[in-house]
């Protein structure tokens, strides 16, 4: 039984090793994100000048975002780092919020021991985040919810957010303007992941939009905001409708994928709305070079915008043009629509999908 | 495509008795699951006559099927080989998300679509290399190797592209998913070559027989003279490389790299080998019918969308289509170990 293998010889370990090395060393090299995150957002972090940007009280920030897995959220995460990058008063404590919301409530058990002078959080699940949010309030850290909303309000200082359901409707309006009295008209909706309340509020809205023109959705489908569900949730729905009128897709990120299905079928017989205002999805509408010829925002400036509240409530100022003392307590984002005629405007504000 | 697919494989079993035999077994299941499709197709007909009634547009649909099927059909193809040969790869999805970013870093697509494709390839197949290293020389069990590579991949593909979407800007790579020879899809082209090359590889050769070897009865392999590790190394590596070609059709359609490319693709390629007959113990299993089990399922999506339902009943039907795959085998398994009948 001697030939058998019966020790990992130290030899093959090492060849295991050297070869695991080897990949490692090969992935440095080509790595590009350095590439990736130097451009195109300059307009997405600002100070105006006045008062309220003069140096204050010395304040210490926590920030607490869903790890990065597609381009809005890490904008959200870089947009806070270099807003808050801005103010020389302001320090950065980032926590990393884990794979799911209850590693993101550990994580802000340890931030809320550290005693930051202001938290801001988006929530991986608002509801599940809550007692968090109220433990941080009653410890005296206000606390600046992002986005994905609390289920009881008295668990944040100042709710900031994008308007879903208004990101729909602004959709299903522009769409129901444009095929005004054509009753007849395919119109079809390409949704992201179908579980989210997000999801459910946009195509809500987009609803009610076309509704106000007497329009209706013909064939909708779910994609998962990633590139690959895009292209094959939209190659699937081509052959299920062969004339199209009009498409809305909920998600930029999505919609390379979405747009390159649609150029695969080779159809060009519709025209398409987009969602959320990325960069590349505002070239194509520049362009002109797609049938996308709009898209409907729900920014990620939003977390620049978070940042600097957040400062003026731990340094207890107010907004410069409003009359009250404090910042208010909650702050609803429109979404924009985004054509041709106003998309150089916009570019600076349009992230990396 | 089916046709094609399917012609070779009772040639192994005509020496024998057609139906009776145990041989003949995978070729019954596969004639099964040309009956599911056909099922499929029949409620097509009836629900939305207006596309499966119609020529020009059914020929349309199914061209779409096969197309959105190739890439996953080329991972289930290595899945197939890994599994055949007793072990499981849980890493094709990261594997091909790590390729596919790989091949479109802003430095790789300055060198064009030849070493874009070069780079899928290689980065695929030394992926596997280094599974079949873990499990060969360092005597892992495959479960937790491939689990390990799985995370690990996925994170590296995260790391190199800082989870952006690297968008392609090289004509030729995304020209890949719109050319059309002959009015074929080049993807299902390419899905068509790579399932005939898999099935010579496993029924004409003796990689192929000592792939069936090893996975019926690991330890008789090795007295008979196979060389375990090397085998093992070259199965990893083998699926490892169905990955790097399934990077560069994903990419092509997606006209871009990913780190979510490829996402849940290792349940969906196990499920898609199991109902096509393979065994999960080893040692069983046809490329015809996981080229099959793919098609059903993607079959299956495609009426979905078309029915306009949502993607919940879907994942019902998955469901349910494997449990009922899983239980006819289990009731094969214990029809074999009733003694078998005198001449059989």
């Amino acid at each position: 039984m001697r030939h058998l293998p019966d020790d990992p010889s130290r030899r093959r370990l090492l060849l295991g090793g050297a070869a695991l090395g080897t990949g490692a060393l090969l992935a440095g090299c080509t790595s590009n994100a350095e590439k990736n995150s130097n451009s195109n957002d300059s307009g997405q972090t600002k100070v105006n000048a006045g008062d309220n940007a003069a140096p204050g009280k010395a304040v210490t920030i926590g920030f607490s975002a869903p790890a990065a897995d597609h381009g809005w959220i890490r904008a959200i995460t870089d947009n806070a780092a270099k807003q808050a990058g801005l103010y020389k008063d302001v320090t950065l404590k980032k926590v990393d919020a884990g794979k799911d919301a209850p590693a993101q409530v550990a994580a802000l058990q340890t931030l809320i021991q550290q005693k930051p002078d202001v938290i801001v959080l988006l929530p991986q699940d608002g509801a599940q985040l809550t007692a968090t949010g109220k433990a941080a309030m009653e410890a005296g850290i206000p606390v600046v919810n992002l986005d994905r909303e609390f289920s009881d309000a008295g668990a944040a200082r100042l709710l900031i957010k994008g308007d879903n359901y208004g990101m729909g409707l602004a959709a299903g309006q522009y769409i129901g303007a444009k095929l005004k009295g054509k009753t007849d008209a395919v119109i079809a909706e390409i949704a992201g992941i179908d579980n989210l309340p997000l999801t459910q509020d946009r195509s809500r809205g987009f609803k009610d939009g076309l509704a106000q023109y007497g329009l209706k959705v013909g064939n909708r489908v779910a994609a998962q905001f990633t590139v690959q569900s895009g292209q094959d949730v939209t190659a699937n729905l081509l052959q299920a409708a062969p004339k199209i009128d009009a498409i809305w897709n909920h998600d930029d990120d999505q919609g390379v994928g979405v747009l390159a299905a649609i150029k695969q079928a080779g159809r060009k017989e519709f025209f398409m709305v987009g969602g959320a205002g990325s960069l590349d999805a505002m070239e194509h509408i520049r362009t002109g070079d797609t049938p996308l010829e709009c898209t409907v925002t729900y920014p990620p400036t939003m977390a620049s915008s978070a940042i600097s509240l957040a400062r003026l409530i731990a340094q207890g100022k107010g907004l410069s043009d409003l009359v009250e003392l404090q910042v208010p307590k909650e702050i609803v984002l429109a979404s924009e629509t985004i054509t041709k005629s106003n998309v150089d405007k916009y570019l600076p504000l349009g992230f990396r999908s | 495509m089916i046709d094609v697919a399917t012609r070779p494989a009772p040639s192994t079993s005509d020496r024998t008795g057609w139906w009776r035999s145990d041989g003949s077994e995978p070729v019954r299941r596969n004639l099964g699951l040309v009956g599911v499709l056909t099922l499929l197709l029949i409620v097509g007909m009836v629900t939305r006559s207006d596309i499966f009634l119609n020529g020009h547009r059914l020929w349309n649909n199914e061209l779409t099927v096969l197309t959105q099927a190739s890439s996953i059909g080329v991972v289930t193809i290595g899945m197939t080989f890994v599994m055949i040969s007793g072990g499981i790869d849980l890493s094709v999805g990261a594997l091909l998300a790590l390729a596919s970013v790989w091949s479109t870093t802003v430095a790789t697509q300055s060198y064009g679509p030849g070493v874009m494709i070069m780079a899928a390839l290689l980065v695929g197949t030394g992926s596997g290399l280094v599974n079949g290293i873990l499990i060969a020389y360092g005597r892992m069990v495959p479960f937790i190797a491939t689990l390990a590579m799985m995370v690990a991949a996925r994170g590296l593909a995260q790391k190199i592209s800082g989870k952006l979407t690297q968008i392609v800007r090289v004509d030729d790579i995304n020209k890949i998913a719109e050319w059309k020879p002959l009015g074929i899809p080049l993807l299902v082209i390419i899905f068509a070559v790579v399932a005939v090359l898999a099935w010579i590889l496993l029924n004409r050769t003796t990689f192929g027989r000592r792939t069936v070897a090893i996975g019926g009865n690991a330890e008789a392999a090795r007295l008979a003279g196979i060389n375990l590790r090397v085998h093992t190394l070259l199965v990893y590596a083998l699926s490892g490389l169905c990955c790097g070609i399934a990077a560069v059709m994903v990419t092509a359609q997606a006209t871009a790299g990913s780190s979510d490319h490829g996402n849940l693709y290792e349940l969906n390629a196990i499920a898609a080998a199991i109902i096509g007959g393979t065994a999960l113990t080893g040692g069983r299993g046809t490329i015809v019918g996981s080229v099959l089990g793919v098609l059903v399922f993607t079959q299956i999506y495609n009426l979905f969308i078309v029915k306009n339902l949502q993607t919940e009943y879907q994942l019902i039907a998955q469901g349910v289509i494997i449990v009922a795959a899983v239980l006819i085998q289990q009731f094969r398994v214990a029809a074999l170990r009733r003694p078998a009948p005198p001449g059989a």
